[in-house]
């Protein structure tokens, strides 16, 4: 092929991380808050067997939809690109966590305190796949009646797992969640043993 | 769904509910063919163009590929900027792929965090946001 560029771009090392919570937790809202491009959307499309029905012609009954998924970026420096995906927090979508959780640096999870049951799964998940997570709760303004212990404690998580009060569209709070993260995943690397 | 999705309390008992989109039909630009959602193109995968715009490509939709790609993409970047679906795009990769039309640059395996160098690198750029 005579156009085949000889000079072939070096591409930058990508990370991703994972941000995962319930239905208005603010995901779309974190990823926007530090992301250098307003936040992109992408869609997996899903196809299942039939779901509840009573099928006696036989025919397989299936079902085409559609997940959405938010995702932003952040350019390190021009050799490293993170990138942050919004996950749909309920655990019928364990199909796409499996994709998006293989080989991301890590999670964050977004808590919303009027609803914490909410991200339960999404912690039952990342602490299954050894996935290094730190847990957001998202501040609410009429909503600030706990402390950070007292949703560690109602969560149930180990103590090395960081807890942390945030504000989703706020910047700079948004940005020490991500660097609380990296820090939690580098004290990991450096405890674990090497092969 | 009759619920307020604010609320959330009523989910109903579809699995579909307020973070799945509409219901869609089958894609058309792929000729029907459709990929099971864990294949091998990951979401950060970079692609880059290795020929310009080529007469002799399939489709408008390989068309608009090769031409985002022309500088180094992400899979998830490449699906958002032509609007198709990620199942659709990759079955659009792999046929630009198997043409020889493009490259692809795989992040590291999966089964290691980074290295110590790297994850310092993420935590300074952070800082200096
Ligand atoms: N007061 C307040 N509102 C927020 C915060 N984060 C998100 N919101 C709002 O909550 C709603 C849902 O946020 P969104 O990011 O779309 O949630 P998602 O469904 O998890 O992506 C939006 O109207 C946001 O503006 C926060 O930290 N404080
Ligand atoms: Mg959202």
């Amino acid at each position: 092929m005579d156009s085949v560029r000889s000079d072939t771009a070096p591409v930058p090392q990508a990370l991703k991380i994972l941000v995962a919570g319930g239905f208005g937790a603010g995901k779309t809202t974190l990823v926007g808050a530090v992301s250098e491009i307003a936040p992109l959307r992408t869609e997996e499309v899903l196809t299942t067997a039939g779901v509840g029905t009573d099928d006696t012609t036989g025919v397989a009954t299936k079902t085409t939809t559609t997940v959405a998924m938010d995702f932003g970026r952040i350019t390190i420096n021009p050799s490293l690109v993170l990138y942050l995906f919004g996950t749909p927090g309920q655990n019928r979508f364990w199909f796409l966590w499996d994709e998006l959780a293989t080989g991301a640096l890590g999670a964050v999870v977004l808590a919303d305190t009027r609803r914490l049951a909410d991200s339960f799964a999404a912690i039952d998940y990342f602490e299954q796949r050894n996935t290094p997570f730190v847990i957001a709760v998202n501040c609410f303004d009429n909503d600030q009646r706990y402390t950070a212990e007292q949703v560690r404690e109602a969560l149930d998580v180990d103590g090395h797992v960081p807890v942390l009060l945030t504000d989703a569209r706020d910047r700079m709070s948004v940005k020490n969640v991500l660097i609380t993260l990296v820090e939690h995943v580098l004290t990991m690397v450096r405890s674990s043993v090497p092969a | 769904m009759s619920a307020d999705p604010i609320d959330g309390v009523e989910e109903g008992p579809a699995w579909w509910d307020h973070e799945a989109g509409p219901v869609v039909r089958p894609y058309m630009v792929t000729g029907g063919r459709v990929r099971p959602v864990t294949v091998d193109f990951d979401l950060i995968t970079y692609l880059v163009a290795t020929a310009t715009l080529a007469a002799d490509t399939p489709s408008p939709e390989h068309q608009a590929i090769l031409a985002l790609t022309q500088e180094p993409r992400a899979v998830a970047e490449v699906a958002s900027r032509v609007d198709l679906p990620l199942g659709v795009v990759r079955v659009l990769l792999c046929d630009l792929l198997s043409d020889g039309l493009i490259a692809r640059y795989d992040p590291p395996p999966t089964d290691h965090l980074p290295n110590v160098e790297t994850l310092q690198a993420v935590i300074h750029g952070l800082r200096a946001l």
